[in-house]
């Protein structure tokens, strides 16, 4: 395998500020939509809401933290499942 | 540029895909064994499943110059049921030696349950009686990083498993690190909504300097795209990458991975 040869300086505030720009306004109105259908108490928009809190912070390891924090933090495997899918946030 | 799709779920997807493939570079792809989308009544539908991926799909891709290769094993999510896990895992051996079969998988955790670890235990036994490669899945979403880390003590136990002929797939930032720092490979799904997008995945790329990590589409009958490498290895243009480095991700690691196998001839 040849040695990891670095990328080239590109501006990535050129080539992704206007798709992060669009994607938080889409959570935006998410969250505005939720809130005027009654509906922000759903564990998923409260895991939501936790998660922004994330992005805060100044360390470069904001997509981490928040995987981290829709992630079930038990270890012990579990007797039975109950369903196959996920619903994206631990309850 | 020329790429290994080395995670696409084929028979669920139409010739006209494999066409495309072709088209944008795809020289080979590899095809675990997985969920039907539906749980199967019997060992037989995965005799017949079986099939088809190893004698049927190597057909359907050679008529655009593409090599299929695939992996056996029952996915996790019909692993509760251990009667028909046991009934499969017995069908292994009479298509292990098939020339497209490159070990076991995906393998894995679905919901991190007790017969779901008993079932991926006993299918590492079987990849440990015939010295094959592993492809392991793992869980979805909210699921991954517990089972991530009990696949992981799992593996302890099979010290005849070497790590370098596991990859541990569909990691994102919160469990990579976890599997390359105990000597795995790992693997990077590129999900237009779940998984990872192809930004995501260049930067864990970056982070970890491509070091033992494939990329995929894990292309299937759900929400997911058979360009997703291409188009990822466009992104990788786009910031800056070399063709060198590009080459490194999308040919050089999967081949280096699969070529511990001397079915695998790319």
């Amino acid at each position: 395998m040849p040695d990891w040869t670095p990328p080239t300086q590109v501006n990535l505030v050129d080539l992704g500020f206007m798709d992060s720009r669009s994607k938080l306004i889409d959570l935006a109105a998410f969250l505005d939509r939720v809130q005027r259908a009654g509906q922000e108490s759903d564990f998923r928009v409260q895991a939501l809401k936790n998660a922004i809190a994330l992005l805060s912070q100044d360390k470069p390891q904001r997509a981490r933290d928040v995987l981290l924090s829709f992630s079930d933090p038990s270890t012990a495997p579990v007797e039975k499942a109950a369903m196959q899918g996920a619903t994206g946030a631990y309850k | 540029m020329q790429y290994i799709e080395p995670h696409g779920h084929m028979v669920s997807r139409t010739t006209d895909d494999y066409e495309r493939m072709a088209i944008a570079g795809c020289q080979a792809i590899c095809e675990p064994a997985f969920w039907a989308g539906y749980d199967r009544a019997s060992a037989e539908g995965f005799y017949d499943y079986f099939r088809q991926i190893t004698e049927y799909e190597p057909k359907r891709a050679a008529k655009f110059g593409i090599q299929h290769y695939c992996w056996l094993c029952i996915n996790p999510k019909e692993a509760e049921d251990l009667k028909l896990a046991d009934d499969v895992i017995a069908l292994i051996p009479q298509f292990i030696d098939k020339p497209g079969v490159l070990g076991i998988g995906e393998i894995g955790l679905n919901k991190n349950s007790r017969n779901e670890l008993k079932i991926f235990e006993q299918h590492v036994q079987v990849a440990q009686d015939y010295d094959a490669l592993v492809l392991i899945h793992t869980p979805h979403l909210e699921d991954k990083l517990k089972g991530t880390r009990l696949i992981v003590e799992a593996l302890k136990n099979f010290p005849k498993i070497k790590p370098e002929r596991v990859i541990i797939d569909h990691v994102e930032e919160h469990t990579i690190d976890h599997v390359l720092d105990h000597g795995f490979w790992a693997g990077i799904t590129l999900y237009p909504e779940s998984k990872c997008t192809p930004n995501r995945a260049i930067d864990m790329l970056e982070h970890r300097h491509a070091e033992r990590i494939w990329m995929n589409s894990a292309c299937d009958w759900g929400v997911s795209d058979p360009l997703a490498v291409p188009k990822t290895m466009q992104a990788m243009r786009q910031r800056g990458w070399s063709p060198e480095m590009i080459q490194r991700v999308a040919w050089d690691n999967p081949r280096a991975f699969m070529g511990q196998s001397e079915k695998f001839k790319m």
